[in-house]
C-alpha cells in the first residue's frame, strides 16, 4: 500500500510543469554521483587485487567527479528551496537526496582510501599479498559492492520494501566483517611476516565497512522518503 | 610483545564496532512492522469523515455537523471542528470550497446573506451563538473580523479606532477613549506612523496601513476570536510580515482564524491548518505535520501544488 502511494506520487505531476523537470534532475544527479561511486569502488578493490598501480592512480583522480557532483546537487537543492519552497513527500525526496549525496561523497573518498592502500602495498616489499587474505577482501568487497549496488538502485525505483531488505543484509554483512577480522588476526599469528599486508587489509576491511554503513544510509532516505518515517533513532529493543 | 600488540589491536577493533553496531544495527523486521502500522493509518485517507485532531480539549470554538446552504446550494457539508485558545488557526483550500463562508458562521455574518441557511451547532466558550436569543451586535465584538480588502470607515483614524468602543460602550471618558486609541493603534504596530496625524481619514493610508488600522479598530472593542479572510493578499512583503508578526503577537491574548491562500504564510503564522475540499473539512492538524506529512492524498496534492 504505501509502495502504491509513493510510486504514483512520484509519477502524479506538478501543475507547473518545470518543477517535475527540476526534482527529476537533481534525483538524476543523485544516481550519476551513485554509478560513479560504484564504479570507483569496484576500480579500487580491483586495484588492489590485483596491484594494478595504474588503476589505483585513476580512482585517486577520478574523487574530484564525485566532489564535483555533490557540489551541482547541494546547487540544485538550494535552488529548489528558494524557488518552489517543497513540501511534503517533495519536501522529503529533496532532504533524501540532500543526505544522500554526502554519504555518496563519503563512499568515493572510501575507495580513494583503498586506491591509496594498493598504492602503498604495491611499493612495499613488507606487504606482499597473501592469497588466503585477499579471498577474504574478495568476498566482503563484493557483499559490500552488492550492498552499496541495491542502495543506489532502490534510490531510482524508491522501493521502500527492498530498502528494508538492504537494512537487513548490512547486518549480516556486519556479521561477516567482525569474522573476517578474526581471521586476520590468525594468519598474522600464524606468520607475523604478514603483518604489513595484514594491516593494509584490516584498513581496507575497515573502509568497506564505512561504505556498508553509508549504504545503509541511502536505503534509510529512502524509507524516510516514501513513508514519511525517520527511522534512523530506531534502536534494536 | 607481538601478541599484545595484537590484542590491543584486536580489542581495539572490537570496541569500535560495539559502538558503531549499537549506532547502526536496525532491526528491520521491527521497522516493517512500525511501517505497516503507520501505512495503515494511512489507508483511512479515502474516509469520508475529516483526518486528523478536529477535536481538542477545552475549545474556545466548536463547530458540530455544521452544514451551509447558500439556496439549494450547500457549500459546507457536515464540518466538525474545534478551535483552541490562544491559537492560530489556518484554514486553507481551492477558492470555492467554502473557508470564508465557514469563517462568516463564526459570528454571524452570513445573517446578512439572503439564502444562507445554517445548521448544526457553533458554540463560542460553550454557548451556542445560533440561539435566537443571542444579540449578534456583541457577538460581533467578542468575535471580530478583518477582512481582504481593508475597509477602513470614511473618517479619521482616530474615529476608526474609536468607533467601536464607544458604541459598545468600553469607555465613559475622553481620555479614556484616547488611550484606548493608542493603545489599539501601538499593538496594531501602527502609532510611530500614525500618532501626528491621527486626524486625517482613514482612507489617506497605504494599503499595508489601512490593514494594520482595520486590526487595530478590530482589536479595540477586546475581542477574544479574531477572522481574518485574506488578510496580506493586497500586502508587499514587508506590509505582510508585519501582519505576520502582529498575528504571532496578538496570539497570545487571542484565538485567531486566518484563511490564506499563501501555504507559506499558513505554515508560518498557525499553529493548526485545516484543509477544506468542495465545503468538507478534509483534514486537520498540527500545522508542521500538515505541510511535512500529509494524511490524506487531497491534501497532500493541494499542498504540493499536483494534480488533484
Ligand atoms: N453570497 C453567496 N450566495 C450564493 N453562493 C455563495 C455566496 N457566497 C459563496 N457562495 C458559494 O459558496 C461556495 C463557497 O464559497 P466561499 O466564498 O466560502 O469560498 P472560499 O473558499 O472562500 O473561496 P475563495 O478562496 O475564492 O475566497 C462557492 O461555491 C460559492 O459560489
Ligand atoms: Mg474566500
Amino acid at each position: 500500500m504505501s509502495r502504491g502511494v509513493a510510486m504514483e506520487k512520484l509519477t502524479d505531476g506538478h501543475i507547473i510543469r518545470r518543477y517535475d523537470g527540476e526534482l527529476d534532475n537533481l534525483r538524476l544527479i543523485a544516481l550519476e554521483m551513485g554509478g560513479l561511486v560504484i564504479n570507483l569502488l569496484g576500480d579500487a578493490l580491483n586495484a588492489f587485487k590485483t596491484q594494478d598501480l595504474d588503476l589505483a592512480h585513476k580512482v585517486v583522480a577520478m574523487d574530484n567527479q564525485v566532489d564535483e557532483l555533490e557540489v551541482k546537487a547541494d546547487q540544485e537543492i538550494a535552488n529548489i528551496i528558494a524557488k518552489r519552497c517543497p513540501v511534503s513527500s517533495d519536501l522529503r525526496m529533496v532532504m533524501a537526496v540532500s543526505k544522500s549525496v554526502s554519504d555518496l561523497e563519503r563512499i568515493g573518498d572510501e575507495a580513494v582510501r583503498i586506491a591509496g592502500l594498493a598504492i602503498q602495498a604495491i611499493g612495499n616489499e613488507a606487504s606482499d599479498p597473501n592469497s588466503q587474505m585477499l579471498r577474504d577482501v574478495n568476498r566482503i568487497g563484493s557483499m559490500a559492492m552488492s550492498g552499496l549496488r541495491s542502495a543506489v538502485e532502490i534510490f531510482d525505483i524508491w522501493d521502500e520494501e527492498k530498502a528494508l531488505q538492504v537494512i537487513e543484509n548490512h547486518n549480516d554483512m556486519e556479521e561477516e566483517f567482525q569474522a573476517d577480522l578474526r581471521h586476520l588476526i590468525t594468519y598474522i599469528l600464524e606468520d607475523y611476516r604478514n603483518i604489513g599486508f595484514a594491516i593494509s587489509v584490516v584498513l581496507v576491511i575497515k573502509s568497506l565497512e564505512r561504505v556498508g554503513h553509508h549504504a545503509q544510509n541511502l536505503a534509510e532516505y529512502v524509507v524516510f522518503q516514501v513513508s514519511g518515517e525517520d527511522i534512523r533513532s530506531d534502536q534494536p529493543s | 610483545m607481538t601478541p599484545m600488540f595484537f590484542n590491543q589491536f584486536d580489542s581495539n577493533i572490537a570496541m569500535v564496532n560495539e559502538d558503531e553496531r549499537q549506532n547502526f544495527h536496525r532491526d528491520a523486521s521491527r521497522l516493517r512492522k512500525r511501517l505497516q502500522i503507520s501505512s495503515r493509518d494511512k489507508e483511512v485517507v479515502e474516509d469520508d469523515g475529516t483526518v486528523g485532531q478536529w477535536s481538542i480539549s477545552d475549545p474556545r470554538i466548536s463547530c458540530r455537523n455544521v452544514d451551509v446552504n447558500y439556496g439549494d446550494k450547500q457549500a459546507i457539508k457536515k464540518v466538525n471542528l474545534d478551535i483552541g485558545r490562544n491559537e492560530v488557526l489556518s484554514f486553507i483550500g481551492p477558492s470555492g470550497c467554502g473557508k470564508s463562508t465557514l469563517l462568516r458562521c463564526l459570528n454571524r455574518m452570513n445573517d446578512t446573506i439572503p439564502g444562507c441557511r445554517v445548521s448544526g451547532e457553533i458554540k463560542l466558550d460553550d454557548e451556542d451563538v445560533y440561539l435566537k436569543h443571542i444579540d449578534v451586535v456583541p457577538l460581533r465584538a467578542k468575535v471580530g473580523m478583518v477582512f481582504q480588502k481593508p475597509n477602513p470607515f470614511p473618517k479619521s483614524i482616530f474615529e476608526n479606532v474609536a468607533y467601536g468602543p464607544r458604541i459598545h460602550g468600553l469607555t465613559a471618558t475622553k481620555d479614556g477613549l484616547a488611550e484606548v486609541v493608542e493603545s489599539s493603534l501601538r499593538r496594531a504596530g501602527l502609532w510611530e506612523e500614525v500618532k501626528d496625524y491621527l486626524d486625517h481619514p482613514g482612507t489617506s493610508l497605504s494599503g499595508g496601513q489601512q490593514q494594520r488600522l482595520c486590526i487595530a479598530r478590530t482589536i479595540a472593542v477586546n475581542p477574544e476570536v479574531i477572522l481574518m479572510d485574506e488578510p496580506c493578499s493586497a500586502l508587499d512583503p514587508i506590509a505582510t510580515a508585519k501582519i505576520e508578526q502582529l498575528i504571532d503577537e496578538l496570539r497570545e491574548q487571542y484565538t485567531i482564524v486566518i484563511v490564506t491562500h499563501s501555504m507559506q504564510q499558513a505554515a508560518r503564522v498557525s499553529q493548526r491548518t485545516a484543509y477544506f475540499h468542495l465545503g468538507k473539512l478534509i483534514e486537520v492538524g498540527e500545522t508542521a505535520s500538515v505541510f511535512t506529512q500529509p494524511i490524506h492524498k487531497l491534501t497532500d496534492d493541494y499542498i504540493s501544488g499536483r494534480f488533484g
